[in-house]
């Protein structure tokens, strides 16, 4: 379609230049709070999503991402505070916010009754899209998410990565403008996660708003431009990977291993190597500009760990620093 | 890992931001989610006929014929209400078929929304709203109810149980019956946590069973001891029996009687569709 890809391509310098001026507001969230009877899911959090932006919620399970997300998904009311998506309140005009947000939920919530192709039409017509329309829709959607042989399955038998992928394309169905996405790798093979960050680039190179929430690191690293570290309801952290990085951790990090029993005896003897120290159960982190020095260090100062490595600081690493736990339990 | 951009699949954004109406979505809601119903729906039409024609044959067969002859030479040809049996019997069953096709799109597509494929909850991330899931559910559950009844109908004409008169207003009665009953059944669904299916068996065994045997289906309900009647009035089954009765043959009828069947039928739709509006937004804004 060269037509359509040159409007498109049009549509997109235009939302460049408007990103250039003035970044447009797509969530304001102000004191966001939503309680369980006794219990803050959410606890008085301030964040602002913009146009274009990829944008991450990461935090261990139970953190209050899913119930941030359900808020902003304009289908759980909030219990307190502001929530503005695309310009309007979604306790009153949830309806006319949905209509423009495409959904990827935690949990697959396709229909097995339904075949491939069918799953996105029925999708589609719940926003009351023309089925002519969406036939051609379909089409592109299908070859978006490498469906187009299984269109006449049953979604029975795609694999997990396929109903990730297809339950992404339906979330798309309407040409959303914010597209949110809940654990979209959680449970899926190495592989079947690569493919799925590459489609979902593709769309973030397309200036698709995204909201992904994830409790993978990695994952935050490769699609999120700007990250809020969420624990217990609270926001602990906000900016980009790099910088969080920065701000949280040092370059580098040397791990070091002394067997179990004997890290935290070792690590009184460390005091002074690096700039911080982190006992872990099975390891010690050394936190440092320079990771291979303070290994010289250690050596020096007789100690032979049984393994060592040092790796770039990571996000991981700034949740540690953050909450004193790991991401990943 | 180099991927040749030029030859990968792009989206094109081709306006669908102009093209959705949230407008149209929230006044065809329910419609759409109707029409998702009635499409999975057609996917066991076949199911849906045979059971339809054959259950209703094999009711006649057996029970209408079988028991009516029975009925028949020993009480006389026309002992009930002046007519014989299989006459009798026919506005009970049905009252029955209309009951039972609502009932089936109510009951385990609620569980499938809610708890297996989470169906529900896709639809509602769209501009779909609780209660137009409910009022679309409705909808489907009727169409399949008057399908139900009407083939229904055809084996009673065949039978000559009924006369070809009073089709439509038989098929308004039992349509009515399914509508009460399968909005509350629709709310009932709704509130089953999780994966809880044994209630059906439960309802079934203990609702639906007695509602079958005790609502004057196969006999006069007076004829029952008055400490047992009380389960007809409050069935929906009783009263479109009762009324199908009239509305067929002509069995004399109170008009205080002939309104409070209509009005209790009534009642059971508005109670069942407020309550279920309630349980749908509470669950699904959860």
């Amino acid at each position: 379609m060269p037509k359509n890809a040159h409007k498109d391509s049009k549509e997109r310098h235009r939302a460049v230049a408007a990103k250039k001026t003035k970044p447009e507001a797509m969530i304001i969230a102000k004191g966001l709070t939503k309680t369980y009877g006794d219990f803050k899911a959410v606890d008085s959090i301030d964040f602002t999503v913009h146009r274009g932006e990829s944008f991450g919620l990461l935090g261990p399970n139970g953190a209050g991402k899913s119930t941030t997300m359900k808020m902003i998904a304009a289908t759980s009311q909030r219990s307190g505070g502001e929530l503005t998506i695309l310009g309007k309140d979604p306790n009153s005009n949830g309806p006319e916010i949905r209509a423009h947000l495409g959904v990827v939920p935690q949990q697959d919530n396709l229909d097995r009754e339904l075949k491939v192709w069918e799953n996105l039409m029925v999708y589609g017509r719940y926003f009351g899209l023309p089925r002519k329309w969406l036939k051609v829709k379909i089409e592109e959607l299908l070859e978006f998410a490498q469906l187009t042989e299984k269109r006449n399955s049953k979604t029975e038998e795609l694999s997990g990565g396929m109903k990730r992928r297809l339950t992404i394309a339906r979330g798309l169905v309407n040409e959303p403008e914010i597209l949110m996405l809940d654990e979209p790798t959680t449970g899926l093979d190495p592989q079947a996660r690569h493919i799925l960050w590459d489609r979902l680039f593709r769309l973030k190179e397309q200036g698709v708003t995204l909201v992904i929430t994830t409790h993978y690191m990695d994952e935050a690293e490769q699609l999120c431009d700007r990250l809020m570290v969420m624990d217990k309801g609270k926001i602990m952290a906000e900016g980009s990977p790099a910088e969080l990085i920065k701000k949280y951790s040092s370059k580098e990090v040397l791990e070091v291993r002394f067997g179990s029993a004997n890290n935290a005896q070792v690590a009184k003897e460390l005091k002074g190597i690096g700039t911080r120290l982190e006992v872990l159960p099975d390891r010690i982190l050394v936190y440092a500009e320079n990771g291979e020095k303070c290994l010289e260090q250690i050596v020096k100062k007789g100690l032979h760990p049984v393994t060592s490595l040092v790796r770039r600081s990571s996000l991981e690493d700034v949740f540690l620093r953050l909450t004193g736990r790991t991401l990943v339990e | 890992m180099s991927i040749d951009i030029a030859n990968e699949p792009k989206m094109t954004w081709t306006g669908a931001k102009t093209i959705v109406d949230p407008q149209r979505s929230i006044r065809r809601g329910s419609l759409y989610v109707a029409e998702t119903r009635i499409k999975k729906m057609l996917k066991w039409w076949k199911s849906i006929v045979a059971f339809g024609l054959g259950n209703p044959t094999l009711y006649l067969l057996s029970i209408g014929i079988g028991i009516g002859s029975l009925v028949d030479s020993s009480l006389g040809p026309n002992a009930i209400d002046g007519v014989n049996y299989l006459t009798f019997l026919a506005p009970a069953l049905l009252a029955t078929a209309g009951i039972q096709g609502a009932m089936d799109e109510v009951t385990w597509p609620t569980l499938e929304g809610f708890v297996w494929d989470r169906t529900f909850f896709s639809m509602n991330a769209t501009a779909i709203t609780g209660k137009q899931i409910v009022n679309g559910v409705m909808m489907a559950a009727m169409a399949r109810c008057v399908l139900q009844v009407f083939l229904y109908e055809m084996c009673l004409l065949a039978f000559g149980a009924i006369s070809w008169q009073s089709v439509p207003i038989l098929l308004l009665v039992c349509s009515a019956a399914g509508l009460g009953f399968a909005a509350i059944m629709l709310a009932f669904s709704a509130s089953i946590k999780d994966d809880d299916d044994g209630m059906f068996a439960l309802v079934g065994r203990f609702i639906i069973t007695p509602m079958f045997m005790f609502s004057g289906t196969f006999y006069p309900i007076t004829s029952m001891p008055i400490y047992l009647q009380w389960i007809g009035w409050i069935s929906p089954q009783w009263h479109a029996t009762n009324l199908g009765r009239a509305m067929s043959y002509g069995m004399p009828i109170e008009p205080w009687l002939l309104i409070l069947h209509w009005a209790l039928m009534l009642a059971m739709a508005i109670v069942g569709f407020s309550w279920a509006h309630r349980v749908f937004d509470r669950r699904l804004s959860k």
